[in-house]
């Protein structure tokens, strides 16, 4: 009994040290200072690991984890409220600005910057990347591979590939070399636009969509107040392409960052791909 | 005068086919008439009737507005220099289009935005009319203009700016500069009511623009009412600089560009040149907006820009000219 007990005491120690290897390795005070970064951090990162998200990921329109993003003190990326939090550690994406970045590393503190993800298989890559940076790869690992099942699971689609496009705001679209392209295809749907030649996307006049008549118009999300930008979406000839075709159909928050959040974007287009093969 | 106005005529008619026919959607100069003037549910013909056509429409219309409220403007104020774009009634009539679109009020009801826009127009307007009068000289006028433009700008802007929506402001750009992309057969019918009215409303000036030439006191004498021949030019081009800013943003010198050039034309007769002057809008703003797609056809290069760079170099050459009487 004695002899158990102090068998016990030893692993405990030696766990403990183990422990604290482990944590001066990792850093304890990590600042995100991007939408797609911050939600991955929020992942991922041990409890009290991550001080502070910036002030987008707490805005529901554009982040899937507003409701946890809540719970942190936000920042605007701005280098010197970033400074004061005296973080071991940035993470910033390579669109953040450059001169917040550069100064932040000018105080010494380290600063990872992070691709935004153009694929499924980014998504993975970003996850590990992040994970590695918070000292989390298990975490990571385990996430990865729940993601590949679920792809995996969503991927198995058989059948009809109606033909969608992309089009938002002032006439943009999403080709397949982007995210969005990438989760209409996994969704089970072929890319209209890309017949057209807009591979990576762009402005897509109004008359090439009409011209290619594709069987769903997939639109983004209004914001709050007026623009002529999103007026397009009311123009007669988008009108009469989404009537009794996959109407409704938008680009929510799911769709914005690379991360596991895409799986539920693929689900919900999927869905709607049922809906149209079965009406 | 008859030969001017057949030729110019004309040339709407020609420019309107080329403008029909144009556009990123391959389809054959045959093909497209066809599919405008015959016409099924398919995509050709929503391209036709609901893109090329409105555009094209657009163009005429506002082009004749503009070239119209620039010879009513310079007839009454007997100025080569006043120009709606140039001394801030676009402006203006940008600044309350916009304000409607952000308070909402532009989707309360369907003429509610060019509403807004004319009445925009019509404090620019006033505003010129107050600061530099028919005895203003011409550099009050255009140092007027230049005020109330920057002040237009700026508040168009700084609602834009204080928008909820991502996108207004990058919208800045298109009320000061003009596009007629992907406009639509609503656009036509919300500005149509307010040009025909100003358009009756201007070319009625014709014989007091006329008198005006030779002096308030003369045209006083001739029995044309000053105050009467005012009121209706200052709601005549509100009506048609604030209905074409609503829809297609600020489009500025053609109305500098059209009479200049025509006046020689018609024998410097104000009744004449504003007739020819709508048609020669109609024209220059059909070929600017042809341009347009010409020169980049996968973006929206704004109309405005061209426009300028006709406009602008004729502009500098009018104060040369006219720089002795500046002074």
């Amino acid at each position: 009994m004695f002899v158990r007990l102090s068998k016990r005491k030893t692993l405990a120690v030696a766990l403990a040290f183990a422990g604290a290897a482990a944590q001066a390795e990792a850093p304890g005070r990590v600042v995100s200072m991007n939408l797609c970064t911050d939600q991955l951090a929020m992942l991922l990162a041990a409890p009290g690991q991550l001080l502070s998200v910036s002030h987008l990921a707490t805005d529901p329109r554009g982040s899937a984890m507003a409701e946890q993003a809540a719970g942190y003190p936000v920042n605007h990326g701005l280098a010197e409220e970033i400074y004061l939090m005296q973080p071991d550690l940035v993470i910033a994406g390579t669109f953040s600005s450059r001169a917040t970045v550069d100064m932040l590393r000018r105080l010494d503190i380290p600063v990872t910057v992070v691709d935004p993800a153009y694929s499924l298989e980014d998504v993975r890559d970003r996850l590990s990347q992040i994970g590695g940076a918070l000292g989390q790869d298990d975490a990571a690992a385990r996430m990865i591979d729940d993601f590949d099942t679920r792809l995996a699971g969503l991927r198995a689609v058989s059948g009809k590939r109606p033909r969608a496009a992309l089009y938002y705001a002032n006439g943009y679209t999403s080709g397949d070399r982007t995210l969005a392209g990438q989760i209409l295809l996994a969704a089970g749907f072929e890319n209209a636009a890309v017949e057209a030649g807009y591979a990576s996307g762009g402005l897509l006049p109004l008359e090439v969509l009409a011209t290619l008549d594709p069987d769903a118009v997939i639109t983004g999300r209004r914001y709050p107040g007026a623009s002529r930008s999103e007026e397009i979406m009311d123009h007669p000839v988008v009108q009469s392409l989404r009537e009794g075709r996959g109407a409704g159909a938008i680009t929510d928050r799911d769709w914005v960052c690379g991360t596991p959040f895409v799986l539920r974007a693929i689900e919900d287009l999927g869905r709607l791909r049922a809906d149209m093969l079965d009406g | 005068m008859k030969r001017l106005t057949l030729i110019l005529a004309a040339g709407v008619v020609a420019l309107f086919l080329v403008a029909l026919t144009l556009g990123p959607a391959d389809i054959g100069f045959a093909e497209s008439l066809q599919a405008l003037v015959g016409g099924d549910a398919g995509p050709l013909t929503l391209v036709m009737r609901e893109i090329r056509l409105p555009r094209a429409l657009l163009a005429v219309i506002i082009g004749g507005s503009l070239g119209l409220a620039g010879a009513a403007m310079q007839g009454y104020l007997r100025n080569p220099l006043a120009e709606p774009g140039l001394i801030g009634i676009s402006g203006s009539a940008a600044l309350g289009a916009v304000i409607s679109i952000q308070t909402g009020l532009a989707a309360s009801f369907v003429l509610a935005l060019p509403f807004a826009a004319l009445a925009g127009a019509v404090v620019g307007v006033v505003l010129i009319m107050v600061l530099a009068g028919p005895r203003g000289s011409s550099l009050t006028l255009i140092l007027a203009g230049i005020a109330i433009s920057a002040l237009a700008a700026a508040l168009t802007s700084l609602v834009l700016n204080l928008s909820p929506n991502p996108f207004a402001a990058n919208e800045i750009v298109f009320w000061m500069m003009g596009s007629l992309a992907d406009r639509s057969l609503t656009h036509v019918w919300i500005a149509l009511p307010f040009m025909l009215a100003g358009w009756l409303m201007l070319l009625s000036l014709g014989r007091g623009l006329d008198a005006l030439t030779l002096g308030e006191d003369a045209a006083g004498a001739l029995g044309i009412s000053l105050s009467r021949t005012r009121l209706i030019l200052i709601f005549g081009t509100a009506a048609l600089v604030g209905s074409a800013t609503a829809v297609a943003g600020a489009i500025g010198f053609v109305g500098l560009v059209v009479p200049h050039i025509l006046r020689p034309l018609v024998g410097a007769r104000p009744s004449r040149l504003l007739p020819a002057s709508a048609l020669g809008g109609a024209n220059m703003v059909l070929a600017a907006d042809i341009a347009v797609r010409l020169i980049l056809p996968d973006k929206d290069l704004k109309l405005g820009v061209v426009t300028a760079l006709v406009g602008a170099p004729l502009f500098l050459h009018l104060i040369y000219k006219t720089r002795r009487h500046l002074a």
